[in-house]
């Protein structure tokens, strides 16, 4: 499929035999999971139509805290399909030859998330129709959400032209989408973080910190979902990795470990600054994250599962012991959706007039989310597999001729 | 040593005019370092919230860009907490049960000299760099070029509630009957434009304690209560950086404690 000269003598007829025999070959375990996560996807669907007709009252969120999973499901989806763009064009954009085997199911995997990720926060916003039309006829320029969502558009339409480049082996276009994506990623994803960094008044996310870190992040979480997906897309096409496949998951842990260094760093000092002079707002915030009701998702969760865990599986398994890095990169995604969620959450939580002292606000609010807004997230990562599952079915296992 | 009660009282009253000015400024500067103090940091008193505000002073005076600049002054001791000004906006503009434009808020001091109880209304504060606008990516809420209002052009809201966290006054809520956000405009829709000449909470309360009017009239009331170095003025939030065109103040009071 990859190679030029075959794809000009495929006929339709042919394309289609080959598309069956794949997916004849698949067993009953991978049916029932594209059924399941198919069926899941459609639940979430109808839940979310469901609540969107309704008015939304079927959510937690309430006027203080008008961001809740979904937001942070949105941001988690779209860091993961930045950072799979990013790693992944480390090889096929900027040529280092070792991370080239990961980039053809790098890329579909980040245009599968960030479809993930327009699919939850459809369900968020409450009238998603009236941006289709007013982001193009009355567009704000200052407004970081208005960027952030122009350029996701862009975002994704380099993707899904990298691919099809990709598919049809036509490198110096595939290339240039891939640089184009990749900076607009950045753009993007840069934006999301000053979402949140340019707020003036929420004291734990305001100052440059955010669209740095959302940065780093990205990469964090791309490392980690190449690994799981690559190991997943073996076990499902029943094939033994290439040496080559095997060397790019291991300079992918290495620098899976790396990143996960460098977020330590960031982690470290946004605590130490949180606390340090106990400033107004922000350090209300940060103590809820250290020693209050999110210290069990910050200890345990973010720190834990997030960076420790997956830090000793990936240098225990030295980039050769492959079940030790999956458990390492399962680990780390469970940690990351949480570290996102506390992100959005923490950020919110200590009231606009805490300060004042009234009895209104004197105390931390708290969400937690509804089964609709449970079932919408899972939905999202529904749609993912499902599109994972088919992807390595239709695309047989997104080879990458050795020799690309 | 302390003269006695009968000592003072067959004492000539000296008259303030008598008073040196150094004494005046000294008791000026102990009033106002009161009020900052008891406002618990989050407040400015008069002197540091002028260049916050553009309150004060003709330099900053020039500055108030809307032709009329609306504005409101809040007496915060005169407020009794009857909530009559809530309940007039909630009629007056349709504001459904689960929302609401204005509210008051309670703050209590069980070990306060005198008064143990304040009660303090909140409302939007028509920022002069208000956040809401600038994170809204359709432009569904803007401020007005003539009158410097924060208004929402509904029609255009996504609902993506941006602006609500970019608040630093919790001013704004989903309103589900117009399916967008919904504010305070100073009853602009119900009231200004069709020539009245005040809010309907202002309008509303019997005990005076909000002042709406033009800050750029010097002959108005407000204009006249915002700008006094006498007066104790704050903002809320004022490290926001909103520069808000809603003022509070307190009448000032004998002194009741020693």
């Amino acid at each position: 499929m990859a190679n030029g000269a075959e794809t000009s003598v495929l006929t339709l007829n042919g394309l289609e035999s080959m598309v069956f025999t794949r997916f004849r070959t698949a067993s009953m375990g991978y049916y029932m999971m594209l059924l399941f996560s198919g069926l899941l996807f459609l639940v979430a669907a109808g839940l979310g139509i469901h609540a969107m007709v309704k008015g939304h009252s079927m959510y937690n969120v309430y006027r203080e805290i008008p961001w809740g999973i979904l937001i942070s499901t949105y941001v988690f989806f779209v860091v993961t399909s930045t950072g799979l763009c990013l790693v992944s064009s480390i090889g096929h954009v900027f040529g280092n030859q070792d991370f080239m085997p990961i980039a053809k199911r790098s890329v579909f995997l980040s245009i599968a998330t960030i479809l993930s990720g327009f699919f939850v926060i459809a369900f968020e916003i409450k009238i998603p129709w009236r941006m289709v039309i007013y982001n193009v006829i009355s567009p704000n320029l200052t407004s970081n959400i208005w960027w952030m969502g122009t350029l996701y558009g862009i975002y994704l339409v380099f993707m899904f032209a990298e691919y099809v480049f990709l598919l049809l082996d036509m490198h110096k276009p595939a290339v240039f989408c891939g640089f184009s994506g990749s900076a607009a990623g950045i753009a993007a994803h840069s934006n999301l973080g000053a979402v949140f960094g340019l707020l003036m008044g929420r004291e734990f996310w305001h100052g440059p910190y955010m669209p740095i870190y959302f940065i780093a992040s990205a990469m964090m979480t791309g490392c980690s979902v190449i690994i799981l997906f690559h190991f997943l897309g073996y076990k499902i096409n029943s094939e033994q990795m290439s040496a080559s496949m095997k060397n790019a998951l291991r300079v992918t842990a290495k620098l899976g470990v790396l990143l996960i260094s460098v977020i330590m760093f960031f982690t470290t000092w946004k605590m130490i600054s949180g606390v340090t002079g106990q400033p107004a707002g922000k350090y209300e915030a940060v103590m809820a994250l250290l020693n209050g009701p999110y210290a069990v998702n910050f200890w345990v969760f973010e720190l834990g599962l997030g960076m420790v865990f997956p830090m000793v599986m990936f240098i225990r398994s030295k980039g050769e012991n492959l079940k030790m890095m999956f458990l390492g990169a399962c680990a780390m995604i469970v940690g990351i959706f949480v570290m996102r969620y506390d992100l959005v959450m923490v950020g919110q939580i200590v009231p606009v007039y805490h300060e004042l002292g009234v009895n209104e606000y004197k105390h931390l609010l708290s969400y937690a989310p509804s089964v609709y807004e449970a079932v919408i997230t899972l939905g999202g990562f529904a749609l993912t597999a499902f599109l994972f599952l088919l992807g390595e079915k239709l695309f047989g296992g997104h080879k990458v001729e050795e020799s690309h | 040593m302390k003269p006695s009660k009968h000592e003072l009282d067959i004492r000539n009253n000296e008259g303030i005019e008598n008073v040196p000015m150094k004494e005046r400024r000294h008791f000026l500067k102990m009033g106002l370092a009161i009020t900052g103090i008891f406002a618990g940091g989050t407040i400015l008193s008069a002197v540091s919230v002028i260049d916050k505000v553009f309150a004060s002073t003709d330099e900053f005076t020039a500055r108030y860009p809307y032709k009329p600049h609306y504005g409101m002054i809040l007496f915060q001791n005169r407020c009794i907490d009857c909530e009559r000004c809530v309940a007039a906006c909630g009629e007056t503009n349709h504001v459904p049960h689960e929302g609401y434009r204005t509210r008051i808020l309670t703050r209590e001091m069980p070990d306060a000299a005198g008064l143990k109880r304040e009660f303090i209304p909140v409302l939007c504060n028509q920022c002069n760099i208000p956040q809401c606008t600038r994170v809204c990516p359709t432009k569904a809420t803007y401020k007005d070029p003539v009158n410097g209002i924060v208004m929402m052009d509904t029609h255009k809201c996504i609902g993506c509630l941006t602006c609500q966290l970019g608040c630093p006054y919790n001013a704004r809520y989903f309103n589900e009957e117009k399916h967008a956000v919904d504010k305070c405009n100073f009853c602009w829709d119900s009231r200004l434009s069709k020539g009245e000449k005040t809010t309907t909470c202002a309008a509303a309360c019997p005990a005076g304690c909000r002042v709406f009017g033009d800050l750029s009239d010097k002959s108005g009331e407000l204009y006249k209560a915002v700008h006094q170095l006498e007066r104790p003025l704050w903002v809320l939030r004022p490290e926001a950086g909103t520069k808000p065109n809603v003022f509070y103040t307190k009448d000032v009071l004998p002194v009741a404690f020693k």
